[in-house]
């Protein structure tokens, strides 16, 4: 087929429309909360003392922790499905949560006697933190690689990867209003490793999956 | 590709999103222009064919066309594609060399049987159901229209339009899915 004659196939399937990338990824970042929240109320759900916990800084702060994680991977995946758009100051957004981390660890092993350190850092959820973000975040990270595979991303695994993080951010946001462990110290360890889990299988997820 | 090629650019796709077919015809002839000479400028040895460049990347522009932004420039998105799509080709190309190794003794056997390089797009055409290919070469080889396209397999406008979106659609899948 001459190129000549391509154009005259493509021109004549003009009118078709898919739906803009953008409105893709909001209603995707919709329906991905949507399932992280019925996954998350079908089996954990708050801890009974949410009320009071509320008040209190630690607990809080996880919360600064993972919605910092989320609205910067939102806004690198979606720079990184779109060719041609510049990912750099997405990307340097994504220092802001480990940063916060890194800060909170910094305060909290001030406030603690080391003495308290290792039983901070282990807590008592660790298994159920393993668990259920991941589980958590499956569901999501599904959304989110079928958005890449309707977007174009010149860097597939990578883009995964940060879908990965996308998913790991929400799901980790449901899951810190489940656990006790709300030392920096437990959530810059076992948050982390499971938010990294969703990250690997989302760029396991883009090298297979995201095609175009 | 100076300021003017870009708002130009930029003026006709988005009249072409809008469903400006001439607009869009226009267009894509100048990205063709555009990308063959990135091609051209980017294959200095053989092995990848230029023209299978600007057509894989014509199409992945084509079923892409949703993301690009329309307050965006166009030519860093067209330069991308065509960048990915480059990489694919000379990807691809290294392992049909091996296969080719491979098969050396039945080549031997028939020299006849080589042909001239035949474009990619058109193997992939062979790949569509019988439906979307007879409308695909239509549209394109044989430049019916698509009323005219209807009318020569009794079929109605609407059912030509499906089967050439999907099979343009199909066809552009094909290179993406042929990555390991």
């Amino acid at each position: 087929m001459r190129t000549e004659d391509l154009i005259k196939a493509l021109d004549a399937d003009a009118r078709s429309k898919a739906l803009p990338l953008g409105a893709a990824w909001w209603l995707a970042a919709g329906a991905a909360m949507v399932i992280a929240a019925a996954v998350f109320w079908l089996t954990i759900g708050p801890r009974p003392d949410i009320a009071i916990a509320m008040h209190t800084m630690r607990f809080l702060s996880k919360f600064v922790f993972t919605i910092a994680l989320s609205a910067s991977a939102f806004a690198l995946v979606h720079a990184l499905s779109t060719p041609g758009a510049s990912t750099r100051r997405a990307a340097s957004w994504m220092i802001a949560a480990p940063l916060l981390v890194i800060v909170a660890v910094i305060l909290e092993l001030f406030a603690v006697p080391a003495s308290d350190w290792g039983t901070r850092l282990v807590g008592t959820n660790m298994v159920i933190c393993l668990t259920f973000i991941p589980l958590i975040g499956i569901g999501p990270l599904a959304v989110f690689l079928a958005v890449l595979r309707h977007g174009a991303p010149t860097r597939p695994v990578l883009a995964g990867a940060a879908a990965g993080l996308l998913a790991g951010g929400l799901a980790a946001t449901f899951y810190a209003a489940h656990c006790f462990d709300d030392s920096p110290l437990f959530v810059g360890t076992w948050y982390t490793i499971a938010v990294a889990i969703l990250a690997v299988l989302g760029a396991l997820g883009g090298r297979l999956f995201v095609r175009w | 590709m100076s300021g003017k090629d870009e708002a130009e650019l930029s003026r006709l796709l988005r009249a072409a999103i809008a469903g400006d077919e001439r607009a869009y015809a226009d267009f894509l002839h100048r990205i063709a222009a555009l990308v063959r000479g990135f091609a051209r400028r980017k294959i200095v040895q053989g092995g990848v064919d230029p023209e299978d460049v600007v057509q894989e990347t014509l199409l992945a522009i084509h079923v892409k066309r949703h993301t690009w932004r329309d307050n965006a420039p166009v030519l860093p998105w067209v330069y991308a594609i065509a960048r990915f799509k480059l990489i694919d080709a000379f990807r691809r190309r290294g392992r049909r060399i091996e296969v080719e190794i491979d098969e050396i003794a039945e080549t031997f056997a028939e020299p006849e049987s080589e042909t001239v390089s035949e474009r990619d797009v058109n193997r992939a055409l062979d790949s569509l159901s019988p439906a979307q290919r007879s409308v695909v070469s239509a549209v394109s080889v044989e430049g019916r229209s698509i009323g005219e396209t209807a009318a020569k397999f009794g079929i109605s406008e609407t059912a030509v339009r499906v089967s050439l979106h999907r099979g343009l659609a199909a066809i552009a899948k094909r290179f993406g899915a042929r990555r390991e």
